[in-house]
């Protein structure tokens, strides 16, 4: 048998899921979509006591759209926020970087809450959020539900803010302000592999199509996503004629890769000067055609 | 712990260990060996089965979360000795070669034309991203699904006509 031996627990709700996680503590561990966790525990490389798993909590599968934003809950799955419609016009940035995620089959399973806990620093959605400054909820039995900043909840490599007995319920991803644009762009090595360096833009316009404000997050080119505001390389230039490669050097010397069997820390560093300039072209031509479709 | 799943239109219970991953409960409890192990570590897709219509990788979910769902598998896809299209597809196009790869390949295949019926080839190679092959080259693979998406189409517009 792959897996090591682990007591299952299949709570009917999410207050029974809580008192399980609260009762095991250290030892427990969620159980979502399972393509990071089983995997992990198919090689042996994890070996929680207690499995609880939340695939049984249908009240955790919603992704209400509100004028705020996208409230995505713990049960849903990758593929259904890519394809879902209210989703795509709140947060286009969304599904233009849960395209990039794996394959189908795994977008089928793995939610997006499941991959912003398990904050992989090659992961697209944990760079999303903290573009977006968007924020995790997370509940734990007998305490008010807290809610934690993009920016403090990735720590680390494969490691959140999220604490033992601890359950994410929910990522909100708030609405980027009218006239503003998105891009994801990532090299992977093959469909559906984790990126070798990957970056989501938000660029916002002014009612004459020039650039106000930039910024950007890349991945895979540090323990966490890295933040780096573009507005000095763009601010005052046309939508469609900006200096990006300006805002790619920005972006290129933020970042600190280190060098892997995938990629030296100069090439990732050169990816995300070019990378970064192509997403903020897209991003910048996706404002400028939402600005003149409301116009 | 008790488990019962509809495999191919038929309700199967077996008694297993939580950490029974559901390809095991396939293969070694129900004695379906047409779905494959390559990796179980959630990498090749030979393993791919319909949950509930959607493609998953049976190496990566446990046989008890399969619980009162329904899971088709490469047996369940010809009916009464008759092929599925699907597989009429691969074997006029010489979609295989060894054959460890196709239930998987045919069951991604298929949730494929499900959902759209007149792919792309672009879209048929991202569908099949997540099943590797070590054979083939990909290429009669996508023939395959192309076939038989043209041969969807003109069975349906032949019964639309008749
Ligand atoms: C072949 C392959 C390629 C992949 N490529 C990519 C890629 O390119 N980009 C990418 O981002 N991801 C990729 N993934 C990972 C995929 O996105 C996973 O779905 C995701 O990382 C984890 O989500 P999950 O729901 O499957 O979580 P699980 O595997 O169930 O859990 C992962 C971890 O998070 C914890 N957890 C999950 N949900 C909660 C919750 N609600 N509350 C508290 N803790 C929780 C679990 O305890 C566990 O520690 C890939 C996976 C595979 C197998
Ligand atoms: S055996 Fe399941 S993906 Fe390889
Ligand atoms: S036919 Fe041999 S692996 Fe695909």
């Amino acid at each position: 048998m792959k897996p090591p031996v682990f007591e299952y627990h299949r709570p009917g709700s999410v207050a029974e899921a809580l008192d399980v996680l609260a009762q095991t503590g250290h030892d427990g561990k969620v159980l979502a979509g399972g393509q990071s966790l089983v995997p992990l525990l198919n090689m042996r490389l994890a070996a929680p006591a207690h499995l609880v798993d939340v695939n049984w909590l249908g009240e955790l599968d919603q992704v209400p759209c509100d004028a705020g934003g996208v409230r995505v809950g713990a049960l849903a799955r990758h593929a259904r926020v890519e394809h879902d419609p209210g989703a795509a016009e709140a947060v286009p940035l969304l599904g233009q970087a849960i395209g990039d995620i794996a394959h189908t089959t795994v977008r089928n399973r793995g939610t997006v809450v499941g991959s912003l806990v398990h904050a992989d620093p090659a992961a697209e959605l944990p760079a999303v959020l903290v573009l977006l400054g968007g924020t995790m909820e997370l509940a734990s039995a007998g305490n008010r539900p807290r809610r934690v900043a993009a920016a403090d909840f990735f720590v680390g490599p494969l490691e959140s803010a999220l604490r033992p007995g601890e359950l994410a319920t929910a990522a909100h991803f708030p609405r980027p302000p009218a006239g503003s644009g998105s891009a994801w762009v990532e090299l992977a090595r093959r469909h559906g592999d984790y990126a070798v360096c990957g970056v989501g833009v938000l660029v916002a316009l002014d009612q004459g199509l020039r650039v106000s404000s930039a910024r950007a997050a890349l991945i895979s080119v540090g323990p966490v996503p890295v933040p780096v505001d573009l507005t000095d390389a763009l601010a005052g230039q046309p939508h469609d004629a900006a200096d990006w490669a300006a805002a790619g050097r920005l972006a290129a010397a933020a970042v600190d890769p280190e060098d892997d069997i995938h990629a030296s820390a100069a090439y990732r560093r050169h990816l995300a000067g070019v990378l970064t300039a192509r997403a903020a072209r897209s991003a910048a031509a996706a404002a400028a055609s939402r600005l003149e479709a409301s116009a | 712990m008790k488990v019962t799943v509809t495999v191919n239109g038929q309700e199967r219970s077996a008694e297993v260990e939580p950490r029974l991953l559901l390809v095991h409960l396939l293969r070694e409890k129900l004695r379906l060996t047409g779905t494959h192990v390559g990796c179980d570590t959630t990498s090749c897709g030979a393993c791919t089965v319909l949950l509930d219509g959607t493609p998953v990788k049976s190496c990566t979910m446990f046989a008890v979360q399969a619980e009162g769902r329904e899971v088709t598998t490469v047996e369940g896809l010809a009916a009464a000795g008759t092929l599925h299209p699907i597989q009429e597809g691969f074997k006029e196009e010489h979609g295989l070669q060894c054959g460890f790869c196709t239930p998987g390949m045919l069951l991604a295949s298929k949730a494929l034309l499900e959902e759209n019926p007149d792919p792309t080839e672009e879209e048929i190679r991202w569908a099949l991203s997540g099943n590797l092959c070590r054979c083939t080259g990909y290429q009669n693979i996508v023939n395959a699904v192309q076939w038989t998406a043209r041969k969807l189409q003109s069975d349906s517009a032949a019964t639309g006509a008749s």
